[in-house]
């Protein structure tokens, strides 16, 4: 089973343990059977728009690289998973610019 | 000197070949982003904001569009409405909505310099005078400067829409876009057990990467609807994607050139005039070129944040560190987006943490928005976690490089933001400084009214792989062509066409590189990340391989024999089983035609991180002057771990021009900023960077600790050299004067105020 580190957020809503072992074969089965256990956490992880990679503010680290193939990429049996900030930081969650004046 | 590993045996990698486009740039024949000239071009001129931070209540382009030789004139309004969404660059993700209004103000401008118009004319005069007549009134509103202004509570918010993350919860009415928190371990109790704790606070100076050709983009849409653009960048492959994304254009009717590029840094990924000289052409029906000048560089580009960065650490009885935590504030710019995640990852990573803490935060304020400069967000944190190590050694009373081999991370280490680091080169280089010349040598006692010191600093840069194309063509006399897909901005073409020669036995003089446009090469990711030499080099040792298997194939078609008897060996083919019959690689290529035809190959790869990344130390003597506070570099010498060098040369450059960005960073570089948000030395005479007047030769040592991800080993050096000058030298100074400075940069006013609170015995 891997092993996953949590970002703090969701690290302390339950209980702040920094680990947990999951099975999966893959990063989005990794998700798919922590969804079991933290009900929510692949909304809060993978990209809604989409939904083949985790969110921009975010970077998941398998073994110390990148996930290259976003949710696809393959996670070995005794594989450490990490989600990271992302090098860039500034994606905030979202933006809405106001309206725009047309008519100046 | 070279400290070497574990060596392979190379032919071509490792050698220091004449680099292929070095004749086109001593001749003035290469083309420049400025070079570009169409028939029929015109030019276009930008208005940009006088206000840091203003409504837009009104803009009349009607006296500009009547003015004779004006061929267009656009605002914001003519660039499409864009919402909210993730622009992948390949390093790093922007909002296409914040995207399209940094490049052409909407309702509201918040950086000076903020474009609020844009004419085309017959030339660059007449567009001048036309911006002229634009009449635009603002509604001037409090430009917020500082970090403490925009993180008060209550403070001006800047982008009433921006939705901040504090620690993944959502926050509105913010000019926080982002707080992060990485944490192992409990450093609270671990500093209650500490033998000696210190934290202070450091402040780091915003500065430009300083690259000497401005930008400079020329675009031409065709009535077909096809856009073709010709412009200095390190992303061709960014700029197609940021254009389809910002003028709702499709992605494959961009094709983008990517010029010759006279420095980047990091500082040309962004797109700042290429949406507008296309929004211009279709108006005009003409190419239009837009060329920036040093003060548009200056105001309405992307430098490196500045900000501040609390650390603080502890030691036990030994020196090995117990804890370590840091609080690191960047001010991004008008947009987030300021390298808040790998300043975390780094600035700790030299050293073996087991109880750490990091937050960091990504905060807007009313100036350009920053944009990558060389290990992004790492030089400002680790000229705090490095400097404050330097008087952690002095207090505790332990030599330095005894603390950095005591604590130094290595294979095994959970980084601060919790990975593992594979095999990485951390102690070989502070083993390799240890061993040096300059190391072993006694600082020369300095003449009256002068003073003398040493320091050192190690730093870290991660990189990235990611996604690179290459294709090779097989010419009929034996040379090969390869075309790739990034822009050369360190000598990359020339590293990538050694690693194919390598594998084609061939000389590199007869590999013939050259940086494609976006319709004749496989996509590629930036050049960025120190990925182009590794990333896109793993590309060309495909390719190769691919040619030569197809060789084979054609050379036992040639023999009458089977593929598997057939041998490639240093550049010459051979039969397992009719020993005397061979073929050079040329005597080959001569003969495909009658073998089914041309041999073209393409390789592409989507690599894996980046191998851990690359460690460096840097050792420096300084002497300073006590009655003017100017400091001089006396000696410096810079140890990094290249993986495997494939061309000495270039790798030892990169490392001195890295070197060389971080002392001006360290002693001079910084934007002085009046309260209404200008910057008061918008040029090179008044923004003071290092020439070679000012730096002794900096002495190189490459250490190569082969990266297990790249066929020969090879690590992407090109950033982690601007890290450990900065601390380097703070940490000199400190030897020098007898007193600590906390701010960048280290000029000669704040080393006199040091010497004078010294004496005054402050």
């Amino acid at each position: 089973m891997a092993t996953v580190f949590l970002p703090m957020p969701i690290r302390r809503r339950i209980g702040g343990e920094p680990s947990l072992t999951v099975e999966g074969a893959t990063l989005r089965q990794i998700i798919s059977n922590l969804e079991e256990r933290i009900p929510g956490i692949s909304n809060e992880l993978i990209d809604p728009e989409l939904d083949d990679r985790v969110i921009r503010s975010m970077s998941a680290i398998i073994d110390g690289e990148s996930a290259h193939m976003g949710l696809r990429t393959p996670v070995g049996e005794n594989a450490e998973v990490h989600f990271l900030p992302a090098i860039a930081g500034g994606a905030p969650q979202s933006v809405t610019l106001p309206n725009r004046n047309e008519e100046r | 000197m070279t400290t070497t590993e574990k060596p392979q045996e190379f032919k071509v990698v490792g050698t220091r070949p004449i680099r292929h486009d070095g004749v086109d740039k001593v001749l003035g024949r290469a083309v420049y982003g400025a070079d570009v000239r169409l028939a029929g071009m015109i030019y276009g001129a930008v208005l940009r904001s006088p206000h840091a931070h203003a409504k837009i209540t009104k803009i009349d382009t009607s006296k500009a569009e009547a003015m004779p030789g004006v061929f267009a004139v656009m605002s914001g309004k003519d660039m499409p409405l864009v919402a909210s969404g993730a622009l992948d660059l390949g390093e790093t993700v922007d909002d296409t909505a914040f995207t399209s209004d940094r490049v052409m103000a909407h309702d509201k401008v918040v950086y000076k310099g903020h474009p609020v118009a844009a004419v085309a004319a017959i030339d660059q005069n007449t567009g001048l005078e036309a911006l002229k007549l634009i009449e635009v009134e603002y509604e001037v509103l409090k430009p917020v400067i500082s970090l403490e202004e925009a993180m008060a509570p209550g403070a001006i918010v800047i982008h009433e829409g921006l939705i901040g993350s504090d620690q993944g919860e959502q926050v509105k009415n913010t000019n926080i876009a982002v707080h992060n928190r990485l944490e192992f371990g409990d450093p609270e109790a671990a500093f209650d057990q500490s033998k000696t704790v210190i934290e202070r606070t450091f402040i780091i100076s915003r500065a430009h990467q300083g690259y000497i050709e401005p930008h400079a983009s020329t675009v031409f849409w065709a009535p077909d609807g096809k856009i073709t653009v010709w412009t200095t960048t390190q992303a061709p492959f960014g700029v197609r994607k940021t254009i389809s994304a910002l003028l709702n254009q499709p992605l494959s009717n961009i094709k983008v050139t990517p010029t010759e590029i006279g420095g980047g840094f990091g500082g040309k990924i962004p797109v700042y005039l290429e949406p507008l000289a296309a929004v211009l052409s279709k108006k005009a029906g003409r190419p239009v070129k837009i060329q920036m000048d040093r003060r548009a560089v200056f105001e309405a580009t992307g430098p490196g944040p500045g900000g501040t960065v609390k650390v603080k650490m502890g030691v036990d009885d030994k020196g090995k560190i117990t804890a370590a935590t840091a609080d690191i504030r960047y001010g991004a710019g008008a947009y987030p987006g300021a390298s808040i995640g790998a300043a975390a990852s780094g600035i700790f990573a030299c050293y073996e943490v087991p109880n750490v803490r990091v937050d960091s935060y990504d905060v807007v304020i009313n100036m350009s928005k920053t944009a990558a400069y060389r290990a992004p967000g790492t030089p400002q944190a680790t000229f705090a976690s490095e400097t404050l190590v330097g008087e952690l050694c002095e207090i505790i009373g332990m030599d330095p490089m005894e603390f950095h081999l005591l604590n130094a991370s290595k294979e095994g280490t959970r980084r601060p933001d919790g990975p593992l680091f594979p095999r990485v080169g951390n102690e070989g280089c502070l083993l390799a400084i240890k061993d040096s010349d300059h190391f072993k040598s006694t600082l020369e006692p300095s003449a009256e009214g002068k003073l003398r010191g040493r320091g050192m600093a190690s730093g870290y840069w991660n990189g990235i792989g990611n996604k690179s194309s290459v294709t090779i063509n097989v010419n009929d006399d034996g040379i090969v062509s390869l075309v790739e897909g990034n822009p050369d901005i360190g000598g990359t073409r020339t590293t990538i066409a050694m690693q194919a020669a390598e594998i084609l036995g061939l000389p590199a003089e007869d590999v013939h590189p050259a940086v494609g446009d976006t319709d004749s090469v496989g996509y590629s990711d930036l050049t960025a990340g120190s990925r182009t030499t590794y990333a896109t080099g793993t590309a060309a040792i495909e390719a190769a391989k691919m040619v030569i298997d197809e060789m084979k194939k054609r050379v036992a078609m040639i023999w009458e024999t089977e593929y598997e008897n057939i041998e490639h060996i240093d550049g010459m083919f051979t039969n397992k089983v009719a020993p005397d019959r061979r073929f050079t690689f040329k005597e080959a290529a001569g003969k495909l035609g009658q073998t089914g035809g041309p041999v073209a190959m393409t390789g592409t790869v989507n690599v894996r991180g980046s191998g851990g990344g690359s460690f460096g130390t840097h050792l420096v003597d300084v002497e300073v002057d006590s009655d003017t506070g100017k400091v001089e570099i006396l000696r410096y010498t810079a140890a990094q771990d290249a993986g495997k060098a494939v061309h000495p040369s270039y790798v030892e450059g990169q490392f001195q021009g890295g070197a060389v960005q971080g002392i001006g960073w360290a002693l001079n570089e910084e934007y002085y900023t009046s309260d209404d948000g200008s910057m008061i030395n918008s040029t090179f005479l008044d923004y003071r960077m290092p020439t070679s007047l000012d730096v002794p030769t900096i002495d190189t040592i490459i250490v190569e600790v082969p990266n297990v991800n790249h066929p020969f080993g090879v690590r992407g050096i090109g950033e982690t050299s601007i890290v450990p000058p900065a601390p380097a030298v703070a940490n000199a100074l400190a030897d020098a004067i007898g007193a600590r400075l906390y701010q960048t940069p280290m000029n000669p006013g704040r080393i006199l105020e040091a010497l004078a609170a010294k004496k005054a015995g402050k």
